[in-house]
């Protein structure tokens, strides 16, 4: 039996096809997904999957152990900017999710050809919080003149076998995105790491406009 | 790391010197090369008589007098100040003037190392990368004494070794570890702050960026050990908290979960072959 998808709005972790999930649960994705969750919970068989974007899961179904909630997880293709997303699942739990529920979840999405890495429900997930103090990093270095950006880009591909090196990758996927994903993290998080790095705060002041 | 630095050098064809202080680390260096190089050839990299003429050009030695005869010397031992003088000392007293000296490190200043040489023209940052018998970038850095003779020198000497050299100012981390040192630690804090495991990390960093080896694989390979001493290093200098070594390594390394070299580190190891054998 396949998941059932429920899209409801636009959806960053599908914005074409969703490829058929092996599995007794339900994905709810899309930028109203929040909003038929608890609906969802009360008829679910193994799991819900809701989609997040920059939130946390306990936005939308509290810290506390419930019951209900507890075969709810979050999950979130990454997907930086503009670009394609990628093949990656993080999949978000509570302390008190059902283990159960959080396997079944894993089995549906690696069922689907995707690759699931499970995290704790914190602002950022994974990958955002290591990327993102990077990215500011070399921005901010990048302004004080440490190398030029192709040379810091050579220099990180030749150096660890990156696909693609900072500078071109934040080129190419928008610095205005990375302003947004930043300043969330730094409002819920309060680290200044997170504070977005002047050529973001520029390229999202003139995106505004 | 010199390992690898040593396996670079003799696949390029020259006589390579290895020397280190213990005969049980150049037993094991020996052991380490030629694993790594039966694997290159049964991969078709290497044929077997440029194995064997490899291994033949590096001759180990735990007598410092031993690399009276080398034009070249390229230190890659562990990070701190005192002990990289005490050896460029010493080797300043045993190499002929003409001799230029190399540093491998990747935290300290070339300017300041070279200070303790007794030849700062003729000293120069080549930083290799991990695994350096695999990885082509190396980041040259001069000090501010280094003569252009001598950056000339050492910039064609790291082309003939078929490396990709590429310059870098003599700042703290140079280009690769500013950014790579705090990365780990950034990733060691979510782990000690129960975000995700270092296997998930690893996962999610592959996956989402394309990035060959997840910081955890890395940083096995690099080793606890080495990475608080680049943490020590990086953060004496710069001051900047993402710098400052997690409280997690110190208990690694008191544990003796150093990494791929003991067997454990963040993950399991069934032996200490280097990366690529």
């Amino acid at each position: 039996m396949p998941v059932n998808v429920i899209i409801t709005g636009r959806s960053r972790s599908f914005p074409k096809d969703v490829p058929p999930m092996p599995g007794s649960g339900t994905v709810l994705a899309g930028t109203a997904a929040a909003d038929v969750i608890s609906g969802a919970a009360k008829a679910c068989l193994d799991f819900v999957a809701v989609e997040l974007n920059n939130e946390c899961l306990g936005d939308h179904i509290g810290l506390d152990a419930d019951p209900i909630a507890a075969r709810i997880v979050g999950f979130a293709r990454f997907r930086l900017g503009t670009a394609d997303p990628s093949n990656l699942i993080e999949l978000v739990s509570m302390d008190w999710t059902d283990e159960d529920a959080v396997a079944a979840a894993k089995a549906a999405f690696e069922g689907g050809g995707f690759v699931v890495a499970c995290c704790a429900d914190r602002p950022g997930r994974i990958v955002n919080r290591l990327i993102r103090p990077y990215f500011n990093a070399v921005l901010r270095r990048l302004d004080d003149g440490l190398a030029s950006a192709a040379d810091m880009d050579k220099t990180l591909m030749l150096g660890l076998g990156y696909p693609e090196g900072p500078n071109a990758l934040l080129a190419r996927t928008g610095l205005a995105d990375h302003h947004e994903v930043t300043a969330v993290l730094e409002g819920a998080l309060g680290d200044n790491d997170f504070t977005p790095a002047r050529r973001a705060q520029i390229a999202w002041q003139r995106a505004s406009k | 790391m010199g390992v690898g630095i040593a396996i670079v050098a003799a696949r390029a064809g020259f006589t390579v010197r290895v020397f280190d202080t213990s005969s049980e680390a150049l037993d094991r260096a020996h052991e380490q090369t030629a694993d790594f190089l039966k694997k290159s050839v049964a991969r078709g990299k290497l044929s077997p008589s440029d194995r064997d003429a490899t291994l033949a050009r590096l001759i180990g030695s735990t007598r410092i007098a031993d690399l009276a005869d080398c034009e070249f010397v390229i230190e890659a031992i562990y990070e701190n100040l005192t002990a990289k003088h005490d050896l460029f000392g010493q080797l300043d007293q045993v190499c002929p003037p003409e001799t230029i000296f190399a540093s491998n490190t990747s935290t300290i200043s070339i300017t300041e190392i070279a200070a303790g040489s007794g030849r700062a023209d003729r000293f120069v940052g080549m930083h290799f990368c991990l695994p350096a018998q695999l990885m082509r970038l190396v980041e040259m850095s001069p000090g501010l004494n280094t003569s252009d003779e001598t950056w000339r020198a050492a910039w064609a000497f790291c082309e003939a070794l078929g490396q990709k050299p590429v310059a870098t100012s003599d700042t703290p981390g140079f280009v690769l570890n500013y950014f790579l040192i705090p990365y780990h630690n950034d990733a060691i804090r979510l782990v000690e702050q129960g975000v995700a495991s270092p296997a998930d990390i690893d996962i999610a960093m592959k996956a989402a960026m394309g990035y060959p080896m997840g910081p955890f694989e890395l940083l096995d390979l690099v080793g606890a050990d080495t990475q608080k001493l680049l943490c020590d290093a990086m953060f004496g200098l710069t001051n900047e908290k993402r710098a400052a070594c997690p409280p997690l390594i110190r208990r690694m390394i008191a544990a003796g979960h150093l990494g791929k070299k003991s067997g454990r580190g963040f993950h399991h190891y069934d032996d200490s072959k280097m990366f690529g054998a």
